[in-house]
């Protein structure tokens, strides 16, 4: 649990010379097996942070690695990206092939995996995701949870240790989010990948291990999600939500009622409240 | 209407011409072409239509649909008939009507030019009810490889038509949606003359021309990201190889041109 | 102003490229003043439904009437009693199109044929509503975030000032300040007297906001009735691949856990509940 996957040392970025930096000095490491959330509003900086995390971006100032190996290495970046794998938020916007299985196999292409190879590694990673079965289907003939799911495949045939998922389930609905969510998770418990979960639903914070919040391109919070959500105001403050039964559980606490912070989510708060009733 | 692009015109069953490989398939079809313009007499039509329902038969195609290829065409077609009955030279008179009249070299001539017709459409339809895009995108990327020395970007062509493909439906239903949300603000598409009809298409447009620039900057990002770098190094999926089908396919393409250059 | 729908049947046009969910019998009024919630699994109808209102879509069979007449018929005065209702398609933010905010505002009220002064005052009137910082109105719509480009979307269908108000999943896609904004934004609209349908799938803006909800399951008008009515058939939603507000689904959890609980539909009301459950137990 200790090899930091990817690692951000005093990086920050600009988009333009001159301008504002997106991210100012940042420090941030991602270790094996973690699966961090990543929170904040529009223009928080959290989705150039994810970027620099790939090599798609390079640090103006700082360095960023990935198992080891500088982004801002040319030699480097083929190698970076198919380490960290990237999901995005638009599923319409990132599969390239018109059949599933072309899709899933653009990556390995790219890296040039040998042409004997490839099915055995596209039919794997279509299992971990759930849609073997859409294997020969047209991409815009899916739902937006099922998109998202080949975009996901189709960085797991490329046996990533990362992924780095950018506002993934912003534009699916409840059932998509939820599919698309759980798929990751059994990802980053079964398989051991390093999951960067950058996301506006505070639900799914609360069930990462960790929580990263940012602000104007700052980490203002960093902890495990019933250290983060402990600060509800601060939270409010810079316009984000806390989870629902966060926000339940600080109005019964307020009556004088006893129920434990770590109930953040409807299971353990139904727990809570029975013993305190 | 455009059901589902991607697939094309793709008849999905397993047959001997589903089995060839888009190369051959595609060189073929040139050759058939070149065959058809050989073959100038009215006698040359017969091994020609014989070829094509033997090859709708080793493809497993019900000749029916090959035909459905034709209809779009039919206006012109007919046009292509009557222009060349009626406004050939001819000295055989069959028949005269006011000055109007037809020669049996205009008859000739009509229906060799639109038979013509008729085998060039039916050929190409051959090909794409044969064939997925995908896997013709493939083979038109190989058979330009070659070129791609002398810096003919054979890669970059076939990358972006699989792209179009991919995003083709997506375009449209945006369109559609766009054109929808307009309407709803009381945007007018379709009366007006010309001139009030092109201008009334600039609040379809603009998004359209956003979001497509959008999804391009998308795409480019999320294609680096899964490591494209071009055509070079990488490997493929789809390996094509050819098997003695494709000479058995070859053989008989080029006996129907010998025929045809026979027959004249 | 009312909205009835009447038999209304949608059949799934065979080979057209673009899907729209079919539509079968739905017949329910939308009464002057609700802010009617439209929920439903994606594919349900919904957005069928909502392009109905306003004439885009032609019912298969069955009618549409705006305070009795049908917006489809020949002799009506059909481009009117559609502008009466406005329709606000998902991500509205890709319509913009205009050089600057106030001219894409304009859009709707020109085509409705208004110029001079009352189309600016229109135009200003529309802006005012969905609080905006007032240097906004004259930049280019695409220099804005994607919270600000929805509203302007938003002002750019009130400006036609319709009485009824069609709102496609307004809040997706935005962080959590873009979907409060909003929500304020059409909660002031509907204090202001407009009528509201909202399609959403968040059960918790439904529960908080909506005055009736209808659940649309497979084209069909599942059920129809107040968000205590519809969120109190947990098992039936669940059964149609949809969610209950999380209030609802702490208070069916602590049910099962034997406390004597009603359906909650906010934080106080389970607060007030949990303490009563308390009050009982210590008495007994």
């Amino acid at each position: 649990m200790e090899e930091a996957i990817l690692q951000a040392k005093n990086v920050s970025y600009a988009y333009e010379e001159g301008e504002g930096l997106a991210i100012s000095d940042i420090n941030l490491s991602f270790r094996r097996g973690e699966m961090t959330a990543i929170l904040g509003h529009n223009g928080s900086g959290k989705s150039t942070l994810a970027k620099l995390l790939n090599g798609l971006y390079i640090p103006t100032a700082g360095t960023v690695t990935v198992c080891g190996m500088d982004t801002a290495l040319d030699d480097n970046t083929w190698e970076i990206r198919k380490k960290a794998g990237m999901v995005f938020q638009n599923p319409d916007n990132q599969l390239v092939a018109s059949i599933v299985r072309d899709d899933v196999a653009f990556g390995l292409e790219n890296i040039g995996v040998p042409t004997e190879e490839m099915p055995a590694r596209i039919e794997a990673a279509l299992r971990a995701v759930g849609m073997l079965d859409f294997i020969d289907r047209a991409p815009h003939m899916l739902s937006g949870g099922q998109k998202q799911r080949i975009a996901i495949a189709g960085i797991l045939a490329m046996q990533p240790q990362a992924l780095i998922l950018d506002e993934a389930t912003a534009m699916l609905d409840p059932k998509g989010r939820e599919e698309v969510f759980s798929i990751v998770e059994k990802l980053n418990r079964e398989q051991g990948i390093t999951v960067v979960w950058i996301t506006h639903f505070m639900e799914e914070a609360a069930r990462c291990g960790r929580v990263v919040v940012m602000d104007g391109g700052h980490i203002v919070m960093d902890g495990e999600p019933q250290e983060v959500f402990t600060r509800a105001e601060d939270m409010r403050r810079m316009r984000l939500d806390v989870p629902p039964m966060v926000a339940l559980g600080d109005l019964l606490r307020s009556r004088g009622m006893k129920i434990s912070r770590d109930a953040m989510d409807i299971d353990s708060m139904a727990r809570e409240v029975l013993k305190w009733l | 209407m455009l059901k589902d692009i991607t697939l094309g015109q793709y008849y999905p069953v397993k047959s001997f011409v589903h089995d060839l490989d888009p190369r051959v398939k595609i060189i073929l079809t040139i050759a058939f072409i070149v065959a058809v313009f050989l073959g100038s007499s009215l006698w040359a039509m017969i091994p020609i239509t014989a070829f094509i329902l033997l090859s709708a038969k080793a493809a497993n195609l019900p000749v029916k649909l090959l035909l459905k290829g034709i209809k779009p065409l039919r206006i012109i077609l007919i046009f292509t008939f009557l222009l060349n009955l009626f406004f050939s030279a001819g000295e055989t008179v069959l028949l005269q009507v006011w000055k109007i009249r037809v020669t049996q070299e205009g008859l000739m001539l009509a229906i060799r030019f639109s038979m013509r017709l008729v085998f060039l459409v039916t050929g190409a339809s051959l090909l794409t009810l044969t064939t997925q895009p995908v896997v013709l995108t493939d083979g038109l990327e190989r058979l330009m490889s070659p070129l791609a020395r002398i810096g003919f970007p054979a890669h970059e062509l076939a990358m972006m038509m699989s792209i179009a493909l991919r995003f083709i439906p997506t375009l449209l239903e945006e369109a559609d949606k766009i054109m929808k949300a307009q309407m709803a603000r009381g945007a007018d598409f379709e009366s007006g003359n010309l001139l009030q009809r092109a201008r009334a298409m600039v609040p379809l447009l603009v998004p359209l021309f956003v979001s497509a620039f959008r999804r391009a900057g998308d795409l480019a990002m999320a294609m680096e990201a899964r490591c494209y770098h071009g055509g070079e190094g990488r490997t493929r999926l789809r390996v094509l190889k050819i098997t003695h089908k494709d000479y058995v396919a070859c053989a008989a393409v080029a006996a129907l041109i010998v025929i045809c250059v026979i027959i004249g | 102003m009312a909205i009835t729908i009447e038999h209304l049947y949608h059949v799934y046009q065979q080979g057209s490229p673009f899907q729209s969910d079919a539509l079968e019998d739905i017949d329910f009024t939308i009464e002057n003043g609700d802010l009617l919630a439209l929920i439903g699994h994606t594919g349900s109808g919904k957005s069928t439904l909502a392009q109905h209102l306003n004439g885009l879509l032609k019912p298969t069979s069955g009618r549409v009437l705006v305070d009795g007449q049908n917006i489809n018929a020949k002799e009506a005065d059909r481009k009117a009693l559609r502008q009466r209702v406005g329709l606000l398609f998902q991500y509205a933010e890709y319509q913009l199109f205009e050089e600057t905010v106030y001219k894409d505002i304009a859009f709707g009220p020109k085509n409705q044929g208004l110029t001079g002064k009352e189309l600016d005052h229109r135009v200003r009137r529309a802006f005012a509503r969905v609080h905006l910082p007032q240097e906004v109105l004259e930049k280019s719509p695409f220099e804005l975030s994607g919270g600000q480009m929805r509203r302007v979307a938003l002002a750019g269908v009130v400006a036609m000032e319709p009485e009824v108000l069609v709102l496609d999943e307004p809040i997706a896609g935005l962080d959590p300040k873009g979907r409060d904004e909003l929500m304020e934004v059409i909660s002031d609209l509907h204090r202001g007297g407009v009528t509201i349908v909202l399609i959403s799938h968040n059960m918790d803006d439904v529960a908080r906001i909506a005055t009736r909800v209808a659940v649309l399951d497979k084209g069909r008008l599942a059920m129809l009735g107040t968000p205590r009515e519809i969120f109190s058939r947990g098992d039936e939603l669940e059964a149609m691949g949809l969610d209950v507000p999380q209030t609802v689904q702490l208070c069916r959890k602590l049910r099962a856990g034997g406390v004597d609980m009603p359906d909650c539909l906010t934080n106080e009301e389970v607060c007030a509940a949990i303490l009563a459950a308390r009050g009982r137990t210590a008495h007994a």
